[in-house]
């Protein structure tokens, strides 16, 4: 579902990704892990193309992402996109976050998209806040609200670029919970994380970066039980022993 | 210092005057409307990914923002009125437009600009177009953070729209030099020119606090 081949990226003379493959199949879902500054983050963001490439090719669904001749606009809108800081829009509703987008982009009628909208936001546990504007809610309900602005675009895949990092530890769970739901339906993701226990729990592999290579790729139970390479058991003693 | 003042001119005078504050209005609103429109596209223009649009943008703002406003009414009435039969009323509206075009297009730059790098990712990641991502996300955002410099530079607009006196559009303070030379109450007429103007800013600055407050966002 997602292809990524051979990619390369730098900034100015400070490369980010080396080379960079990995498959993820249909219904699959991947956890990225890594120490800081390891492309994890920028990896994710060339999917949707929010990142330009120097040299690979990145598909998803078949469509070759940083093709010139792709519609870039009608590509991104079957690629969901969660970012740590939420990007909530400010001065709209909730509601309104969740329906902008499909209104103007798919073009499907307000009724429609509200109802829709609507019914997302009160499965993700926020039915009495279709009417509050990001300020007013929390950093959860907040992610929240921007995975169901995602889901409303009915999107192919779905990316979440650390999710959980600028929340407050009670908050955390929440939106883990709405992950992981999402993951029961099929949907194919890539989340960017630093819960280890959430990577080990519901994905499928759980592929390591460091130094802007992928170093290992591997099921959770190996990779946490047994990790192959020095890099990601160095890793691995420093986050999950303390 | 023999001035004496006297008062009494300003009632007799009022119907001139008032006939000049309604020609400064008309001239300072329709320059005010042009000119939000020269500003929200030039400065959209210098935000932009083209390199020769967003010079021809800085270029207009450095230019027009560098010279005097009464040079620019002269050469439009005199200059450009020479080829298009324009008279003082609309070479006044278009001097005025064209220079606080020049500021508000600074504003709205600063505007966009002062908007988080995210909103236009989130947008542009759902599948908007970098324009209607612009139209529904960026701009009702910087239009927000942009009021109160905007109100700043609307009064100094109707404040500068005195200038057209200059090239013979009778507005309020071309109607109190008229007043002025017949009467030669000088210190009495102006004053009363100086309320009428504060009369019409201030009008202005609350209408535009009005707007503040109905579009406040909680961040």
């Amino acid at each position: 579902m997602i292809s990524i081949k051979h990619v390369s990226k730098s900034f100015g003379t400070l490369k980010v990704l080396e080379n960079v493959s990995l498959e993820v199949p249909r219904s699959h879902v991947y956890a990225l892990i890594g120490p800081s500054g390891a492309g994890k983050s920028t990896l994710i963001r060339t999917i949707n193309a929010l990142e330009g490439i120097k040299a690979g090719e990145i598909h998803v669904d078949g469509v070759s992402i940083h093709s010139p001749r792709t519609n870039i606009n009608k590509t991104r809108a079957d690629i969901g996109f969660v970012f740590q800081s939420f990007n909530l829009y400010p001065h709209l509703t909730a509601l309104q976050n969740v329906t902008v987008s499909p209104i103007n982009v798919k073009k499907i009628n307000l009724k429609e998209a509200a109802d829709k909208g609507k019914e997302l936001l009160a499965s993700l546990g926020l039915h009495d806040k279709f009417d509050s504007f990001p300020g007013q809610l929390s950093g959860g309900q907040q992610q929240r609200v921007a995975i169901a602005r995602s889901l409303a675009m009915d999107p192919k895949v779905m990316l979440f670029d650390e999710p959980t990092s600028a929340l407050d530890p009670e908050m955390i769970k929440e939106v883990l919970d709405a992950i992981r739901k999402l993951a029961t339906t099929g949907m194919t993701m890539i989340v960017v994380t630093h819960e280890m226990g959430f990577a080990r729990e519901i994905c499928n592999q759980i592929v390591f970066m460091a130094d802007s290579k992928i170093v290992e790729v591997a099921p959770p139970k190996e990779f946490f039980g047994a990790p192959k390479t020095e890099r990601a058991q160095d890793f691995l003693s420093k986050v999950l022993n303390h | 210092m023999g001035y004496r003042t006297d008062w009494s001119v300003v009632p007799e005078s009022l119907d001139i005057l008032l006939k000049g504050v309604l020609l400064t209005l008309e001239i300072s609103i329709i320059a005010l409307m042009i000119s939000i429109a020269i500003g929200v596209i030039a400065g959209l223009l210098r935000v932009s990914k083209s390199k020769p649009l967003a010079f021809l943008a800085t270029c207009y703002v450095e230019f027009v923002r560098g010279i005097p406003l009464l040079v620019l009414l002269i050469w439009i009435y005199f200059g450009l009125g020479r080829f298009f039969r324009l008279g003082a009323y609309w070479a006044a509206i278009i001097g005025l437009a064209v220079f606080s075009g020049a500021f508000v297009a600074e504003i709205v730059r600063a505007g966009i600009q002062a908007v988080p790098k995210g909103q236009m990712e989130a947008a542009r990641s759902s599948g908007m177009s970098y324009y209607q991502a612009m139209r529904l996300i960026i701009l009702p955002q910087a239009f927000r953070k942009v009021l109160p410099p905007m109100a700043s530079q609307f009064i100094i607009l109707i404040k500068d729209s005195s200038l057209v006196s200059t090239i013979s559009a009778a507005d309020l303070t071309l109607n109190a030099k008229n007043l002025v030379a017949y009467n030669f109450r000088s210190f009495e007429i102006w004053t009363a020119v100086a309320f009428l103007y504060f009369a019409m800013t201030f009008t202005l600055s609350m209408i535009i606090r009005h707007f503040e407050h109905k579009y406040k966002v909680v961040e």
